[in-house]
């Protein structure tokens, strides 16, 4: 403390004891405590948008995940099988019989509502392909009593959930008021009811008209491939060329370039990928389009500079101690690398790809040109060759496409696919932690 | 050690299915174009893998433009086999094509359909308009006692003293949608010539081509923006502006009632009989456009075209008229077509 540079009297002499602050420690400590209440704020901050965020996706997803259900038992004769057969859009030809069904259902419970045959079309959705898909595996039910659960309509699955009110309805075309009494008499009887939309979680994407019978689960499968080409071809890349510039490559102005240009790369918007991708893997390579091995490939180059990025970062942190400690008994340079250093860099390296491996999970504009975004309705690969090779969608692709659709229910999809998505998101992340603390050595 | 020997396997293992993948042909029909057409793409596609043996076709959007120019690539597995266009493709199109081996083209019109104009069902009461209102409130320059000046109008109410005094916030779609040429020629235009701005135009000394141009040139001062993502797009500016008017295709419309109210034109009312009798004046014809090299190469491609135009697919009591495309009333001859396999220069 000099003060001797201050006029008039000199400072006064410390009176108090060293235990109570004096006036200038007091402002120390209050910027401390303000500066930490900055950082309380800005955390606080961080975790009400989260919450918001999450909140609104809980919101908005969950609802996707129950369906409305109609439980019908119904008999279909083979002759009433075979005539919907000879027709050019079979699936159509059920509805009449779906009436009947009604018809019998009803009476069977002992309920007289009056209703036309176009009031259980807009009731009832897309029905038959759940009944055709169902009576071509199993031709032996035919002529035998079967229940079955078919999705109600947009409409109707909307208004069991609160999204559709009896006013919305007043200038609609898809569904009358009135048949909302219908459908209150049938939820009465328990032919409507809900329950776990398993065709979400499972299924593929469906036309426009179809909102019940549109899932995820084929894009998942999409996803999971393409993860797997990357994984599989940009760590080895990415580990490989990090090494080298690391740990042998010279210092020269190649290295240089190089280097700089892996940083660029890191930069380059992922829609770039995606035209090269058109370019030299469809276009020039020959490969097929919409499939998530070309996903992959093109994923993979957007991927390469983060991992590179964080590789080299690791392997810079690894003291030079033990690299020095490796030559020093006699190891050579290959063999103090992979003996000691890459080991000790394995959770940064784990760390890196897993954020390199998210972000490319999270990518629709690359798939934009490849062909993977758009309606890619398959159905699961049969195998793993089939896997990479047909035409498949992926998760932020499928959720783009169903937030473009005009029908709410697909809205509702959307987000109910971005829940699957953050927790296929999760399961990654929670992979990456448990390997990282296997590999996790301390000195 | 082991590194090295996993990265040697994948690079092998990359390059072994890589190799048998280019071998291996196509067996869907691969699709691309007008994100108009894809809803109805889309339902075709889906009842075509649900009722044929074959596989469900893979349809994209991304706009007719885009889609008819990933179409004149070339001919081959890895390119489309069909463009859906929401206009009828265009003589350089077709140039470019033949320019790179697409030659014989089958053209089909699947049907049509409605463009409406519609805002926030609370908002202001936009029920009636005139396609000189939409010119008058939209274009770049008006021809004001005979000199081009910037468009004046910065409410409705300017426009058309029926029409609520609110200010003038139009969304429609960008220029890369089909739907723009469509709104461009059969509102834009029409507006201009019935209202004489046309005339007055050519009277300042334009030629008639530069009137033509400047009658569609709409004005970039703010009050009217393009859209090129989706109607979805349109529809959430007009929930955050209640005075927005925009421009959505009929099945949109029908599909959010409960959001949207939509306006006459010229005193009709926009619906499938209207439409389909010709007396709501903004529609349009819907297209697929069929590569006639790859019938017969990729399995399943004339039968999904057969499909889509067949009587019980977009007929006017099938799942496309259900879903809002106004039916053809010459789909028999389109069906007939189809059959026949009748290119773009055999029709001529």
């Amino acid at each position: 403390m000099t003060d001797t540079n201050m006029d008039g009297p000199a400072t006064p002499q410390r009176k108090n004891s060293l235990m109570a602050p004096d006036a200038r420690t007091k402002q120390r400590n209050a910027a401390e405590a303000r500066f930490k209440a900055y950082g309380i704020i800005a955390i606080l901050i961080g975790v009400f948008f989260l919450v918001v965020l999450a909140a609104s996706i809980l919101r908005n997803g969950l609802p996707a995940f129950t369906q409305t259900v109609v439980e019908l038992e119904f008999t279909l004769t083979e002759e009433q099988y075979n005539d919907a057969e000879s027709k050019v859009l079979k699936t159509a030809a059920y509805k009449e019989f779906l009436v009947t069904a009604f018809r019998e259902n009803l009476s069977e419970r002992g309920v007289e509502v009056p209703f036309d045959e176009s009031a259980i079309d807009r009731i009832v959705g897309q029905a038959g392909n759940t009944l055709r898909t169902y009576f071509r595996a199993n031709e032996d039910q035919l002529g035998q009593p079967v229940t079955f659960s078919l999705g109600a309509s947009s409409r109707v699955d909307g208004y069991f959930k609160g999204r559709v009110t009896r006013e919305d309805l007043s200038n609609s075309r898809f569904l009358n008021a009135e048949d909302l009494d219908i459908v209150d008499v049938l939820a009465d009887v328990g032919i409507m009811k809900q329950q776990f939309n398993w065709t979400f979680v499972t299924g593929k994407d469906a036309g426009v008209d179809n909102p019940g019978g549109a899932g995820i689960g084929a894009s998942v499968i999409g996803s999971f491939f393409m993860m797997l080409v990357v994984l599989m071809l940009a760590l080895p890349i990415g580990v490989a060329a990090s090494i080298y510039l690391e740990e042998f490559a010279p210092k020269n102005r190649w290295t240089d370039l190089i280097e700089v240009n892996i940083s660029n790369l890191a930069a380059v918007p992922s829609i770039v990928f995606g035209i090269l991708g058109l370019a030299v893997f469809i276009q020039l390579a020959g490969l097929p389009q919409s499939a998530p091995l070309v996903g992959g490939l093109v994923l993979t180059l957007m991927t390469l500079p983060t991992i590179i990025i964080s590789t080299r970062a690791s392997l810079k942190a690894v003291p030079p101690s033990i690299r020095s400690a490796a030559l020093g008994v006699g190891a050579s340079k290959m063999q103090s690398v992979f003996h000691h250093v890459l080991p000790l860099a394995m959770p940064g390296i784990l760390t890196g790809t897993i954020i390199g491996l998210a972000q490319a999970l999270g990518e629709t504009a690359p798939l934009l040109l490849i062909g993977m975004v758009g309606f890619v309705a398959r159905e699961y690969p049969d195998g793993i060759v089939s896997g990479f090779t047909d035409a498949n969608s992926a998760m932020p692709a499928q959720i783009y496409t169903w937030a473009a659709r005009a029908d709410q229910a697909f809205y509702e999809k959307a987000w109910g696919g971005i829940i699957v998505l953050l927790v296929f998101l999760l399961a990654m992340n929670v992979l990456a932690i448990i390997l990282r603390r296997r590999f996790e050595r301390r000195w | 050690m082991s590194y090295l020997k996993i990265s040697a396997s994948a690079f092998a293992l990359a390059a072994v299915s890589a190799t048998a993948v280019a071998a291996q042909s196509r067996d869907n029909v691969q699709i691309a174009g007008s994100s108009t057409v894809l809803p109805y793409a889309s339902i075709v596609a889906e009842a075509y893998g649900a009722n044929t043996d074959f596989p469900t076709p893979v349809v994209e959007s991304g706009g007719s433009s885009a889609g008819l120019a990933r179409f004149c690539e070339g001919v081959g597995e890895n390119t489309v086999d069909i463009a859906n266009a929401s206009r009828a493709i265009r003589e350089s199109e077709i140039e470019t094509c033949a320019a790179n081996g697409v030659e014989d083209i089958i053209e089909v019109r699947i049907g049509y359909d409605g463009i409406v104009f519609a805002s926030q069902i609370n908002g202001p009461e936009f029920t009636a308009f005139e396609a000189t209102d939409w010119f008058n409130a939209l274009a770049a320059e008006l021809p004001v006692d005979g000199a081009m000046v910037a468009n004046p109008n910065t409410t409705w109410a300017d426009v058309n003293a029926d029409l609520p005094a609110v200010e003038i916030a139009a969304f429609i779609p960008g220029t890369k949608h089909g739907t723009r040429e469509v709104f461009e020629e059969n509102v834009l235009r029409v507006g201009c010539e019935v209202s004489g701005a046309m005339e007055a135009m050519v009277a300042t000394g334009m030629s008639e081509d530069d009137a033509e141009d400047a009658c569609i040139a709409v004005r970039a001062d703010g009050a009217s923006v393009d859209i090129d993502g989706d109607y979805t797009e349109t529809l959430a500016r007009i929930e955050s502006n209640p005075d927005g008017l925009g421009v959505f295709g009929l099945s949109f419309y029908e599909n959010n009632t409960d959001k949207l109210k939509v306006a006459t034109m010229g005193g009709v009312a926009p619906n499938t009989d209207t439409i389909s009798s010709g007396e709501y004046p903004v529609s349009r014809p819907l297209f697929f456009y069929v590569k006639k090299a790859h019938i017969g190469v990729i399995p399943g491609l004339k039968e999904y075209a057969s499909f889509f135009v067949s009587d019980e697919i977009a007929g006017p009591n099938g799942p496309l008229a259900n879903y809002g495309l106004v039916s053809d009333p010459e789909l028999a001859a389109t069906q007939e077509k189809v059959a026949n396999e009748t290119t773009m220069s055999e029709e001529m």
